[in-house]
């Protein structure tokens, strides 16, 4: 019985949602529009500053640091305090480092098809007295729009759940069908899960169709597996959903669910780093990040992107969504109302 | 007597501002409509919801069959609300198949649709029906699960008289299945048309109870003459206390001969004379002493 009913209403969801063409039409222009708008704004690098990644040395090994000084001086460069040389060898591979130096062992890396590169190259060597060892690796460049098109997706994921099932269930409230269903045998259980279950599939679906869609026409970096990260997407959309529940479990004002949705949503999609990394941004800031869902969502599904992580070097990501999703769901369900 | 279908004792419901409910007791035979009527505020509304569990009271009873109103009774009753929305871009079959979908038991569609005249329209969405359309729907979404127990809260408000005509004939037709329905309503002669049993709420209590030709004889014994004001030279002349309404005297008499002998005594022309009988809506605004709102 519990199936025949779900079945029921997640059938009738879909076909009201699928049926509403500006819904549906907004659902998926407005992400293309953004990615699209973003390619051809950004077809470039990130910004026109140099960036060269310095592994520190020691106190011990004055004469090391001695030696790269009169560089770090130069102008014009910002100079990144570099802790693990690996992630940062993928950086200049990528074009988001143009140069790494290190420090202890009087080495530098750079890209030899990074025009960059080729720059801050030619002025370490005219202000060292004694030139460091050079290494070079090669790879394509990440431009912005593949950095930022992650956090596009993820951001739009987060406006679909959260609208789509906060303000759905308070206009049905509002309109008195959650009291018609409420005098049915359905159980809010029952209800709840086939908003969830409604909204998953059809996020899943646009989510998928953007990503393959814009990707046709941009070719965007995808290092990692298409798999991993559609399991991304589907967990911070369910905990998105779980959030959109928590908002919609007993306000009956359209506006007031408005208002809240916004209030939530806005903070997320500045402070996320789904336009610009958090990496140097006050400490306050990035501690505050971690309590959004869109941050782990964003961060995961762009380190499988751009980095081609695995699931589990993004895992800790993947389960601070679950516990998310669990502890909304949970909250929601508790403070559900009817009416 | 037959044991009740549905018996409420003693319900009382109060928030924290407003006493709505203060001591109803009423029982609902199988097979019978029962109306309840009363103005805007009276407590009906919150009483019917207690009755349909949509509401707990704050002290009293509800029975169905003799027991504690539990899951049972959602899947054995129908309700129509006041007010109800349907999902926008669904159409009248998927919105009456949904409801079909949430019940472990069902009415035949088909029938259903034939009944509730909704066979033109099956395939239009919810949004471009019309008044009388969406009350048939809300109707048949009421029956879908053929409730043994049918409630109805002012299922004509709103409607034109056609419609409203056309609903009564709907309701008797549930009445001849030998449902049990529970009817509120501002309309006092629908309620006198299709109700076997009628019981009036005013501030939370039930003030009068009984079949409406009951109700009607316990209170009045007289009737109203109604003559135009221009039959009338000087009214004042007249030995009974007068009502002017829109242009016509009304006088009220429980003795018709007496008065009309001696209105012909005073050579007052009765060729325009009218007599009405007192009605359920002269009963209300005497209980009620109010007139109706909404």
């Amino acid at each position: 019985m519990f199936l025949q009913r779900f079945l029921a209403l997640l059938s009738t969801r879909n076909k009201e949602f699928l049926r509403d063409r500006s819904s549906v039409g907004w659902n998926i222009i407005m992400p293309v529009m953004v990615v699209v708008g973003f390619a051809l704004i950004f077809s470039g690098d990130f910004a026109d500053q140099y960036k060269v990644g310095v592994l520190q040395a020691p106190d011990s090994q004055a004469r090391a640091i001695d030696a790269i000084k009169p560089f770090l001086q130069t102008r014009y460069i910002e100079f990144i305090e570099i802790n693990d040389l690996e992630r940062a060898k993928v950086k200049v591979q990528r074009h988001q480092l143009d140069m790494l130096i290190d420090t202890p062992n009087q080495r530098y890396w750079i890209n030899n098809e990074s025009p960059k590169g080729y720059l801050v190259e030619k002025v370490m060597l005219a202000t060292l007295a004694e030139p460091l060892e050079k290494q070079t690796v090669s790879g394509q460049e990440i431009r912005y729009v593949d950095w930022v098109i992650p956090g596009i997706l993820s951001m739009n994921i987060m406006f679909s759940a959260l609208f789509g099932v906060g303000y759905v269930i308070v206009r049905y409230r509002k309109n008195g069908m959650l009291k018609r269903l409420k005098a049915t045998p359905v159980t809010a259980y029952e209800y709840l899960s086939a908003q969830i279950v409604s909204r998953l599939i059809l996020i899943m679906i646009i989510t998928i169709f953007i990503f393959y869609g814009t990707n046709f026409f941009i070719g965007y970096a995808m290092y990692g597996s298409h798999l991993s990260l559609f399991l991304v997407f589907a967990l911070g959309a369910m905990s998105m959903i779980s959030l959109g529940l928590v908002v919609a479990a007993r306000i009956t004002s359209e506006e007031t669910a408005g208002g809240l949705l916004n209030l939530i949503s806005w903070p997320m999609m500045f402070l996320s780093g789904v336009w610009f990394s958090l990496e140097g941004t006050n400490p306050m800031m990035q501690h505050l990040a971690e309590v959004f869902p869109l941050t782990h969502l964003t961060t995961a599904a762009r380190a499988i992107m751009i980095d081609g992580a695995g699931l589990l070097d993004v895992f800790y990501h993947l389960a601070v969504l679950m516990v998310q999703t669990i502890v909304f769901l949970i909250i929601s369900a508790l403070a559900f109302r009817w009416e | 007597m037959q044991a009740p279908l549905l018996e409420i004792r003693d319900i009382v419901k109060h928030y924290p501002k407003v006493k709505a409910v203060n001591g109803v007791s009423f029982a609902l035979q199988a097979g019978t409509c029962f109306g309840l009527l009363g103005p805007n505020g009276a407590g009906k509304t919150t009483t019917v919801e207690i009755l349909e569990g949509m509401h707990a009271p704050t002290a009293g009873e509800v029975l169905y069959k003799g027991q504690p109103v539990g899951n049972r009774f959602r899947s054995e009753a129908g309700i129509m609300f006041q007010s109800t929305a349907l999902q926008d871009f669904i159409t009248v079959r998927e919105t009456l198949e949904m409801f079909a979908h949430l019940y472990p038991h069902n009415a035949d569609l088909d029938d259903l649709i034939q009944r509730c005249n909704l066979s033109a329209y099956l395939d239009q969405d919810n949004r471009q029906l019309s008044g009388g359309q969406r009350q048939r729907l809300l109707l048949a979404i009421a029956l879908v699960n053929d409730p043994d127990m049918i409630f109805l809260d002012e299922p004509t408000t709103g409607l034109d008289p056609q419609s409203r005509r056309n609903f009564w004939d709907l309701i008797e037709s549930i009445k001849a299945q030998g449902k049990t329905i529970l009817l509120t309503t501002h309309y006092m002669d629908e309620a006198y048309v299709l109700c076997d049993e009628i019981a009036i709420m005013d501030h939370g209590k039930i003030i009068a109870q009984g079949t409406p030709k009951e109700l009607l004889a316990a209170h009045f014994n007289d009737v109203i003459l109604q003559l135009p004001e221009t039959d009338i030279t000087d009214s004042n002349s007249l030995p009974y206390p007068i009502h002017k309404r829109k242009g016509m005297i009304e006088i009220t008499t429980s003795d018709v001969n007496q008065t009309i002998e001696e209105l012909m005594s005073l050579k007052i022309s009765l060729a325009h004379l009218q007599i009405r009988s007192r009605n359920l809506d002269d009963l209300f605004l005497e209980l009620t002493g109010k007139e109706l709102r909404g």
